[in-house]
């Protein structure tokens, strides 16, 4: 399996450099339909408005999250897509004068209700960023059950659940000898998918990923891809990414943000496949064929 | 793979021809960092030169006997063989008042960091934070009057309760009914003096601590509480430590309040809340006015053991911060 996707990698690579081929790309991904893979779970932001101090950086999204899909957020840089990203777990309002509208809505409730404990919603929405951030003080076994130390959850047996959710991000071959080395030592690619282990082990319903390949070698970044194809069946994931070729291999549906100097929108929502074969919106078509951004 | 090894050319030397005005701001720089290392230097051999003889008769006694006692003959000169110098109990003593400070001072100034950098409304942390600093550069003549006037009287009653409660510990028992101007009350008053310089230390790490570490400990449903134990306090353990060690360093030079608030007797006393005890540098001060020429010197080698104190403990520090340091960095 390792070695066979190696050698496609070659392939991949030159997928990723010729910019005609992102529909080819979109459209040879087996799509998910709705509900086809419902997992009874789901994530839905309704009018969703973002500022930071004065600065209306985010207005009037809306946009389901169907279980078990994959929903990639592209768009120029400043577009809001991170800051959207950030208000569905809640990260949003840890930045100073982060303020917020509109309701995010999981398994049909608001995560923005007044009572509403941030640390369980966290829980169930969990988070992948850009750069990896492994805790350095913590062996590769440590970070990856740090989720559960941190939320102070209780479990039977920490040795499976070790295993499985390196298994499920694809580390498991890698660092199943050293589990007791610190973290710092593996590679950048290594430590990212260390960091979705880690968001993986307090079992999340959704994860929210900011640009995870952003700092990654091309190698890297197509191990993480494959985790994310695996992954998919069991989590419900968004993506941030700018590598508009990396939504095509990965996502059932893509969100297009644009900016047009005021706060970001979101222009067009739809299956991959549309949004790269036929975008409705100029703005979209624009962008996905490169003509800016 | 058997090949001839190709001819290994010798090492070059790689120069670089730095410009004047390079060369000038090195040599200010240079200057200005050696010059500390030469005062250290030069006071240092000041001290070995005019301690050295009080050293060489007292032995081994200078550092184990508490009696201080200058001699004068009857032709009315100084006696060197006579004399007994002894700091024994002016050693335990600054080591003794010195962990009471870093006791009572370094959890209170932790605490406070910790507020100061994570919790504290940005009003409220502005204020703090210059107060603070204000309170490092005030005199310690003034923590004196203030710890012999205020803290006194309060201190007795709590050194009373600390007896009641606390006698089964050694260190609280107390071999007569005096609780006034003990190392104990002396500690308290070295506390507040290094809470200032302890908690600005703490704040700047705590404030260091990486954004990206901290959100994923929230991200991972961490509280605030969880996010500091796996996250800030591994990160600022060292720096900590380091400031911790400042603190200690300073409450061992301590002279002014340690002398205005103790009651320096040349005994070793265990008992901190025995009125009795003393520091080095209070004993110097204490000794200081009165002092033949000939006592001076010895006073000159108890500076000197101080320094050689001081100096221990901070490469202890150094030692500790390298130890535990790196893993959360």
């Amino acid at each position: 399996m390792t070695t066979e996707s190696e050698e496609n990698q070659g392939d991949e690579m030159e997928a990723t450099t010729s910019k005609g081929s992102l529909s080819e790309i979109a459209a040879a991904r087996q799509q998910k339909q709705p509900g086809s893979n419902a997992l009874g779970v789901g994530l839905e932001a309704r009018g969703v408005h973002a500022w930071f101090g004065e600065k209306h950086a985010l207005a009037n999204v809306s946009l389901d999250f169907w279980p078990g899909t994959v929903t990639a957020l592209i768009g120029p840089s400043g577009c809001g897509k991170s800051t959207f990203l950030r208000t569905l777990n809640r990260m949003h309002e840890f930045i100073p004068t982060a303020a917020m509208a509109g309701e995010v809505l999981l398994n049909g409730e608001d995560i923005y209700a007044a009572g509403v404990d941030v640390t369980k919603i966290r829980l169930k929405v969990g988070m992948v960023f850009q750069k990896p951030n492994p805790f350095p003080s913590m062996t590769i076994a440590e970070n990856v059950l740090a989720g559960l130390k941190l939320a102070q959850l209780k479990i039977e047996n920490k040795d499976d659940l070790l295993e499985e959710c390196l298994e499920r991000a694809g580390l498991w071959a890698e660092v199943k000898d050293r589990l007791n080395t610190h973290g710092g030592a593996l590679s950048g690619g290594q430590q990212q998918r260390l960091c979705i282990a880690r968001a993986l082990a307090v079992r999340p319903q959704v994860l929210l990923m900011d640009e995870p390949c952003s700092a990654l070698d091309p190698g890297s970044t197509l191990r993480i891809e494959e985790t994310i194809s695996q992954l998919s069946s069991s989590v419900t994931i968004v993506i941030v990414t700018h590598n508009m070729q990396q939504a095509a291999r990965v996502s059932d549906y893509t969100a297009f943000f644009l900016s047009d100097g005021g706060p970001g929108q979101m222009i067009e929502v739809g299956s991959t496949n549309d949004i790269f074969s036929r975008p409705k919106d100029e703005r979209t078509e624009n962008y996905v064929t490169g003509r800016f951004g | 793979m058997t090949q001839m090894p190709a001819a290994v050319p010798e090492k070059r030397e790689i120069t670089t021809k730095p410009r004047l005005t390079d060369r000038i701001f090195r040599g200010v720089v240079t200057s200005g960092g050696l010059s500390s290392l030469v005062i250290l230097g030069l006071i240092l051999i000041f001290l070995l030169f005019n301690g050295y003889n009080t050293l060489k008769t007292q032995g081994l006694h200078f550092l184990t006997s508490s009696n201080w006692q200058a001699v004068v003959n009857d032709a009315g000169t100084f006696d060197p063989k006579a004399s007994h110098f002894g700091i024994a109990a002016m050693l335990i003593g600054t080591m003794v008042v010195a962990l009471i400070a870093v006791v009572v001072g370094v959890p209170i100034s932790v605490g406070a960091a910790i507020y100061l950098t994570f919790y504290a409304p940005d009003f409220i942390k502005k204020v703090m934070v210059s107060a603070i600093d204000l309170m490092a550069a005030f005199p310690s003549v003034l923590f004196g009057l203030w710890g012999f006037f205020v803290l006194e009287s309060s201190g007795e009653y709590w050194a009373k309760l600390l007896n009641k409660y606390f006698s089964w510990i050694p260190i609280f028992k107390l071999p007569a009914p005096y609780v006034t101007r003990s190392p104990f009350i002396a500690g308290l008053v070295l506390a507040v003096m290094i809470i200032p310089i302890v908690t600005s230390i703490s704040r700047e790490i705590f404030s260091q601590t990486p954004l990206d570490r901290m959100q994923a400990a929230y991200a991972l449903g961490g509280t605030r509480f969880a996010m500091l134990r796996a996250v800030a306090f591994p990160y600022a353990r060292s720096g900590i430590v380091g400031g911790v060690m400042l603190g200690l360093g300073r409450a061992m030079g301590e002279t002014v309040a340690v002398y205005t608030v103790l009651n320096i007797v040349y005994q070793v006393n265990w008992h901190i809340l025995f009125s009795a005890g003393g520091n080095v540098a209070s004993m110097i001060l204490l000794k200081f006015g009165e002092a033949s020429p000939d006592e001076i010197k010895a006073l000159m080698a108890a500076g000197l053991v101080l320094f050689i104190l001081t100096l221990i403990v901070n490469s202890l520090a150094n030692v500790i911060v390298s130890r535990t340091g790196k893993s959360g960095r």
